[in-house]
Order: structure tokens, then C-alpha cells, then sequence
């Protein structure tokens, strides 16, 4: 009963996601008040039964009713509640779903903000998301609907994958969903100025808090998937450069290409094309990513079972949806034109610099993902890039980026020039050489090039970020959250440099065969191996293993791997033990028994591997904090003044 | 230098800079992209000596061999008309199976067997690599059912 309450709601919501997108849009274009204000009414219906429908699914879960095909597949009784409620994103038509209800409380939020906003702008804004909304609620109703009935019904259901079964996977999703489809805010407001024809830049304003929150939420995202992916599947890497991860880092790179972009944009009026360009762009590879991963193109460890009809469906959905957002843009980004000039050494070109930068970055991963596709179907045989392919090709814009950065920050805006007298800065990088010299020859003893350059890269970004607000409160002058956002994320940013380089470098990994009592040795630590005993769990049952971790004599720690057996799959699980520090984690994950007594074991040291996710995190923080700026608030109240009014030209440091 | 000058010398700067990156990432990915080769193109001699490449088809039933007590571990991958002999000695994943898919990545040695260094089965066992699913379709077999669905 309750399930097709839900698939009834679905309905209702896609018919009022076409009702906002028509109103909105053409009303818009009319000119016709009445049927603008029906917008806003159609938003708050829609996300009403959005909100139903998903209630029907988690209430069908959660009451295991197995005469739903979808919780038939994707859950079981003896399944915990929390994962139960998790399950609803576990697999393709339940992850639709949530991406179409995260994409509602976006349209709400904007809806809200929006109300500042000139009317007619706002309409389209929110028409687009309109369109965005209707196309996916087709999708999963035509292609991939949860609410299906299963007759009979299962005796019980066939479990969730138990990869799934694991709390930063559960929330991994939705927070990664959230990143993605807040770029269709971005996109909605690229595509409202491009039909409304603005020549002022108060778009970029309005755009920004969105970009940036939907990037700071994408970094998240990322980070969840790639600390779940180290200790999860079992092997100890953090980053495997796997189509669907390539998915969600492409439209990271141009999202972080389009914050700073849209920065020009609202304080100088420059780069407002390349800024709408970004916006559309950063929304393309979100769609592109969902068809990489849902329609199965690509071999992933994350891909779904393939179906070729929801291939063609997000194929047709991606063309539409890019080639008229490109053909808008080719009609109206000539007539936005900037004729503002800047110098060569100002922060317009090292923004400028950053972009293009970031932009290589994004093409050749993009290039890496699609390279298998396109020699697959033109007949070029079937082949396969990876790391030695990505990890070299992406250093080459991604090392002057980096270094770039620390410079960059103390540049000015249009005139040009240093804004503190260079020396401090030469001092800032010397005191980086050495530091970074240090860390990697002295500490982790590594003779390469690159580890050193690595190293003196990131303290020169940690340092140089934290010069300006620490001379702000030596001289008690304001530190505006702008500030305080920007040095945040560039430190994080600094700390995923240090965490990046020491992980590739200095780590040491060993696979092993142990009898109880054997020890195997990396570098300053023993690894002994304890034997072990059989475990049973509410849905699973497996080996324990123990092994005892020794530095100089000193037992510091114990780890206890697992391998489980799923009963309902049948399914193998690696369950790694990691003993994590601030500076290091130690690892040991088993192998299986290889007879003799002895089990197969993947032993390993990383040092500073945290600080790969607590950069992304801080990056994240610096974002949100950013996005706090008085100015955002104000942004609104901006669009009742003369347009074109806010170029300010201030020697502020503002991102 | 005008102004004009000065953003000319700054898109030619731009324009050689995108052009050496896009040099670089091309001649790492010719350098390091893999192909896939199943046991019947392999047996045809398709593979160049020394030549990296990646394996697919299925672990023959019963081929799988461990020296008690360390790693070093043998299994024969066939796609049902040819089968190649792999030594392999790290750890294998979760879900390598015989009679199920797998994909290794390594070389040939002199005496014709495939040394892996990195072997890949998948993580949903209803899951079966394309370019595996493919060449048993073409030798004619058909893949067992779905190890889940009995």
C-alpha cells in the first residue's frame, strides 16, 4: 500500500517538476506574473512528494516488505536497521532516487534564496532546475523504478552488497550526491544569465555561495569514498584512479576551476564566458558521471549490472541537456563580453593560470577514463590506462599549479605588484626549502627529486597561505571570513600535498605468508602473527586474525583482520585492521590459508596518510566558511542597485 | 611591450604550455596503456615478447595449485579453446574463484607461462568483465550462471 503510495507521489512530483520548468521558463520569457508565481508552489509540491515517495521506500525497507522487488534485491531481515535505511541508495534504482531528492532540497534551498532575487531571473533559474528534475524522475520511472512489486513475494531478501554494510559507505552517497547535483544550481544560474542577457556580473555573486558549497560538499564526498576505499576493499590504497572515481574528480577539478573563476568574474567582470562556460561544464561531468557508472560503459569495481537502455536514455539526457546549454551559450556568452585589462604579474593572471591548469588536469583524466570507450567502439582493441599512465600525466599542470599557488595569493588585483614587499615572501619560501628538504631527506630519509619537491611545495602553500591572516591579527585589523575560508582551504590543500607526497614515497607494503609466531619486518617495524580464532556475526561468519606490531622491542599495537563470509551471498569480505596515527597508519589485512599453517598476509606502513583526508576536509571547512562572507548575504540586496556598480578594484585579498 | 603585445606574449606562453602537457600525457599513455588479450590470441602469438598486457577469462576448474605455506600460487585461465598457465605470488583478492572470471595483468616468460603481478577478480560476484563475458561468447561457451543465483 504504502509503495504505491510512493510510485504515485513520483509521479505527482515529475508532473510538477514539468509544471515548474514550463511556468517557469516560458512565464519568464512572457513576462506573465501569474505564472511565475506558480513556481515557487510547484518547487515546495514537488519536494512534498519527493519526500513521499522516498518515506514509502524506507518504510518498506525498514518493515522488510520482500514483495518489493528492489528490497527484495537489496535487503534482508537479519540486516541491522541502520543499514536497512541505507539499503534505499544501495544499489542503481534506490541511488536515482536519492539523487532525485537531493536535488528537490536544492531547489527548495535556491527556491528560498531565490525570492531576493529579480523575478524573472529567478524563474529561469529555477525552470532549468525543472528540466534537470523531470528528466531524472523519466529515467527512473521509464528505466530503473524501485516500486516494482515482486510476485510472489521473496521469503526474504537477498541482502545488501556487504561492501555496503559499512557506515562510511552508508553515508558516503548522499553526501558525494549532494556535491554532484548542487552543480546544477551553478548551471541553472549560468543558463537564467545567459537567457536573460545580463551584461552586468551579479550573477557570478549569486552563484558563488552555491558553487562553493556543492564543491565543498564534492571534496567530502571524494574524501569518504577514498578513506572507505583504503579500508574497505581491503587493499590499502587510497586513490586507484577507477573510471567512477575519475567520475567524481573531473567535475571536482573544474568546479575548484569555476570558484575561481566566478572570484574574477564578481570583483573584476573579467572571464564571464569562460565563467559560464565552467558552470555549464562542471554540470556536464555530473551528468557524464552518472552515465559512466550507471550505464555500465566502463569496468569498475563501483559499476552496476549494465543495462543499455539507461545507456541511451542518460546518452539522449546528456545531449540534450549539454548541447542546449552550449548552443545558449554560443548565442549569448559573445554578447557578455569583458574589456577590462589586467598586468601580468596581478591576480586576474594568476587566477587566469589556475584555470587553465585545472582545466589540463580535468582533460587528461578525462582523456584516461574515456580512452578505453572510444578505442573499444571504434574497434582499436580492448585496453586498459591506470596509474602509470595518470600518475605522471597529471603531475605535469598539477606541479605548477601547486607552486604557483603560494605566490599567487600575495599578488594584487589589476594593477599588479606584490601587496607585502616580496622579501617576506623569499623568506617564506626559503624557510619552506628547508623545512621540506628536512621532512623528506632527514625524516623519512627519501633521496628522490620529486619527494623533496613535493615536500617543499606543500609547506611553502601551508606557510605562505597562513602569512596574510596571521599579519591581519598582528595588526588587529579585520579577518573577514573570506579570508579566514580561503587560508583554510589552501592549507588543506597544503597538508593533501605533504600527505600525497610521503604516502607514494615513503611507504612500504608487503605481502607475506605467516605461521603463528612468524614475523615479518618493514623498515622500523615488526609485524608478528599470532594465529587466530573463528568469529561469528549477526549476518556472517569468518577468521580473526592477530598480529602484534613491534618498534624496538615495543609492542605498540595489536590488529585483528578479518575475512567474513556473508551467509545470504555467499560472498568473501576482507575486513583490513588499520591502526591509524597521525603520522602513520599501520595496516595488515588477510589473505586466506595457504595451507602449512600459514595464512597469506598484505602488511603495510604509511606515514601521513591522514592528511590526505583531513586536507580534503579542511578544504571543505575552508569552503563553508568562505561561503558565511557578509558579502553572499548582501549579494541579493545587490541586484536592486545599479547593475555593474560592484567592480571594486581594492588591493583586498579576498579569493 | 603595449598591452597588446604583452597578451600575445601571454597566449603564445598559454598555448605552448597546454601543447607540452598534452605532449607529455600522449607519450605516457602510449608508454603505459594496456591491452587485452584472451588465451586463443595469446596461443596465436598476437602478444610481442616482453610485452605487458592484461589476461581475461576463466580460472579452469581444479588448475589451481599453492606451494603449501607461501604465496606462490598457479592456475590456468582459458576462454574454453585455449588455456595459458599463470604464476602468480602475492595476495589473490576475495573473489577469485576457480571457475569464475578473472583478469590478470602481467607478462609472458620464456616457457609460454603468464607472470602476474597484479590479479583482478570483481567485487559483485553477478558481475563478469566485459572483455571476458565477450571472449567466451565468441569461443562459442557460455558462462555458467551467476554464482549468487542458485
Amino acid at each position: 500500500m504504502f509503495i504505491e503510495l510512493g510510485h504515485f507521489s513520483l509521479i505527482l512530483a515529475m508532473a510538477l517538476a514539468a509544471a515548474q520548468a514550463f511556468f517557469g521558463l516560458v512565464g519568464a520569457a512572457r513576462n506573465n506574473e501569474r505564472w511565475m508565481s506558480v513556481v515557487p508552489t510547484a518547487v515546495a509540491g514537488q519536494f512534498v512528494f519527493v519526500a513521499l515517495a522516498v518515506a514509502g521506500l524506507i518504510h518498506a525497507f525498514v518493515q522488510n516488505d520482500f514483495s518489493v522487488t528492489y528490497v527484495a534485491e537489496n535487503s534482508n531481515s537479519a540486516l541491522p536497521l541502520f543499514y536497512r535505511v541505507a539499503a534505499l541508495w544501495g544499489a542503481h534504482e534506490g541511488s536515482l532516487v536519492l539523487w532525485i531528492t537531493i536535488l528537490s532540497l536544492w531547489t527548495v534551498a535556491f527556491a528560498f534564496s531565490a525570492a531576493r532575487l529579480p523575478r524573472t531571473f529567478a524563474a529561469r533559474a529555477l525552470g532549468v532546475l525543472g528540466i534537470v528534475s523531470f528528466g531524472f524522475m523519466l529515467f527512473t520511472l521509464t528505466t530503473s523504478n524501485p516500486f516494482l512489486r515482486l510476485i510472489p513475494a521473496a521469503a526474504d531478501g537477498r541482502d545488501l552488497n556487504p561492501l555496503l554494510q559499512d557506515f562510511a559507505l552508508a553515508v558516503h552517497p548522499p553526501i558525494l550526491y549532494t556535491g554532484y547535483v548542487g552543480f546544477s544550481v551553478s548551471f541553472a544560474v549560468a543558463c537564467a544569465a545567459m537567457l536573460e542577457g545580463r551584461r552586468d556580473q551579479l550573477w557570478a555573486r549569486w552563484m558563488r555561495p552555491w558553487t562553493v558549497m556543492a564543491w565543498a560538499f564534492l571534496s567530502c564526498g571524494i574524501a569518504l569514498g577514498s578513506w572507505w576505499a583504503y579500508y574497505e576493499l581491503g587493499w590499502g590504497g587510497y586513490w586507484f584512479w577507477d573510471p567512477v572515481e575519475n567520475a567524481s574528480f573531473m567535475p571536482w577539478l573544474v568546479g575548484t576551476a569555476l570558484i575561481h573563476s566566478l572570484a574574477v568574474t564578481d570583483k573584476r567582470g573579467l572571464f564571464k564566458s569562460w565563467s559560464l562556460l565552467l558552470a555549464v561544464a562542471a554540470f556536464s561531468l555530473s551528468l557524464l558521471g552518472t552515465f559512466l557508472v550507471r550505464s555500465g560503459v566502463l569496468v569498475s569495481v563501483h559499476s552496476f549490472a549494465a543495462d543499455p537502455s539507461r545507456g541511451i536514455f542518460i546518452l539522449a539526457f546528456l545531449i540534450i541537456m549539454i548541447g542546449g546549454a552550449l548552443a545558449l551559450y554560443a548565442w549569448r556568452a559573445p554578447s557578455l563580453g569583458s574589456e577590462a585589462g589586467f598586468e601580468f604579474v596581478s591576480r586576474e593572471a594568476f587566477l587566469l593560470f589556475n584555470n587553465i591548469l585545472l582545466v589540463v588536469a580535468a582533460a587528461v583524466v578525462f582523456g584516461g577514463t574515456l580512452a578505453p570507450l572510444i578505442s573499444d567502439t571504434l574497434g582499436l582493441g580492448t585496453l586498459s590506462v591506470g596509474k602509470p599512465y595518470f600518475n605522471p600525466s597529471f603531475l605535469v599542470p598539477v606541479l605548477p599549479l601547486l607552486a604557483l599557488l603560494g605566490v599567487g595569493i600575495h599578488v594584487r588585483w589589476r594593477r599588479g605588484g606584490f601587496v607585502e614587499p616580496p622579501r617576506r615572501l623569499l623568506v617564506v619560501a626559503g624557510i619552506a626549502l628547508v623545512l621540506g628538504v628536512a621532512l623528506a631527506v632527514g625524516v623519512y630519509a627519501r633521496h628522490g627529486v620529486l619527494t623533496s619537491v613535493g615536500a617543499v611545495i606543500g609547506c611553502f602553500i601551508i606557510l605562505s597561505s597562513l602569512l596574510d591572516p596571521l599579519d591581519r591579527l598582528l595588526r588587529r585589523t579585520s579577518l573577514p571570513p573570506a579570508i579566514v575560508g580561503m587560508t583554510l582551504a589552501h592549507v588543506g590543500v597544503g597538508m593533501f600535498v605533504l600527505g600525497v607526497t610521503f604516502v607514494e614515497s615513503a611507504t612500504i607494503e608487503r605481502d607475506v605468508a605467516l605461521t603463528s609466531g612468524q614475523t615479518a619486518v618493514l623498515g622500523a617495524y615488526g609485524f608478528r602473527y599470532e594465529g587466530g580464532q573463528s568469529i561469528d556475526g549477526p549476518n556472517y561468519d569468518g577468521f580473526r586474525g592477530r598480529v602484534i606490531v613491534t618498534r624496538g622491542g615495543r609492542e605498540i599495537a595489536t590488529l585483528s583482520p578479518e575475512k567474513r563470509r556473508y551467509y545470504v551471498q555467499g560472498s568473501v569480505m576482507t575486513e583490513a585492521a588499520i591502526q591509524p596515527g597521525w603520522n602513520r597508519d599501520l595496516f595488515a589485512a588477510l589473505g586466506e590459508d595457504v595451507g602449512a599453517g600459514a595464512w597469506s598476509l598484505r602488511l603495510q606502513y604509511r606515514p601521513l596518510i591522514r592528511f590526505i583526508w583531513f586536507g580534503a576536509l579542511v578544504m571543505a571547512i575552508g569552503g563553508v566558511v568562505a561561503m558565511r562572507d557578509r558579502r553572499f548575504r548582501l549579494a541579493a540586496e545587490g541586484a536592486t542597485e545599479v547593475p555593474g556598480a560592484v567592480a571594486d578594484g581594492k588591493a583586498g585579498a579576498n579569493p | 611591450m603595449t598591452p597588446r603585445q604583452r597578451r600575445m606574449v601571454l597566449v603564445a606562453g598559454i598555448v605552448v604550455g597546454v601543447g607540452i602537457a598534452g605532449a607529455l600525457a600522449l607519450q605516457a599513455f602510449r608508454q603505459n596503456v594496456m591491452f587485452y588479450f584472451d588465451p586463443t590470441q595469446v596461443e596465436s602469438g598476437q602478444v610481442k615478447p616482453g610485452q605487458r598486457f592484461r589476461l581475461g577469462g576463466m580460472v579452469v576448474k581444479g588448475s589451481v595449485q599453492r606451494t603449501p605455506g607461501s604465496l606462490d600460487v598457479r592456475f590456468a585461465v582459458t576462454d574454453f579453446r585455449h588455456s595459458v598457465p599463470v604464476q602468480y605470488s602475492n595476495v589473490l583478492p576475495d573473489l577469485f574463484k576457480e571457475g569464475a572470471g578473472v583478469v590478470a595483468h602481467g607478462r609472458l616468460n620464456a616457457a609460454g607461462v603468464f607472470v602476474a603481478d597484479e590479479v583482478l577478480a570483481k567485487h559483485d560476484e553477478k558481475y563478469m568483465p566485459p572483455e571476458v563475458a565477450r571472449s567466451l561468447k565468441q569461443a562459442g561457451a557460455t558462462p555458467p550462471p551467476p554464482a549468487g543465483a542458485q
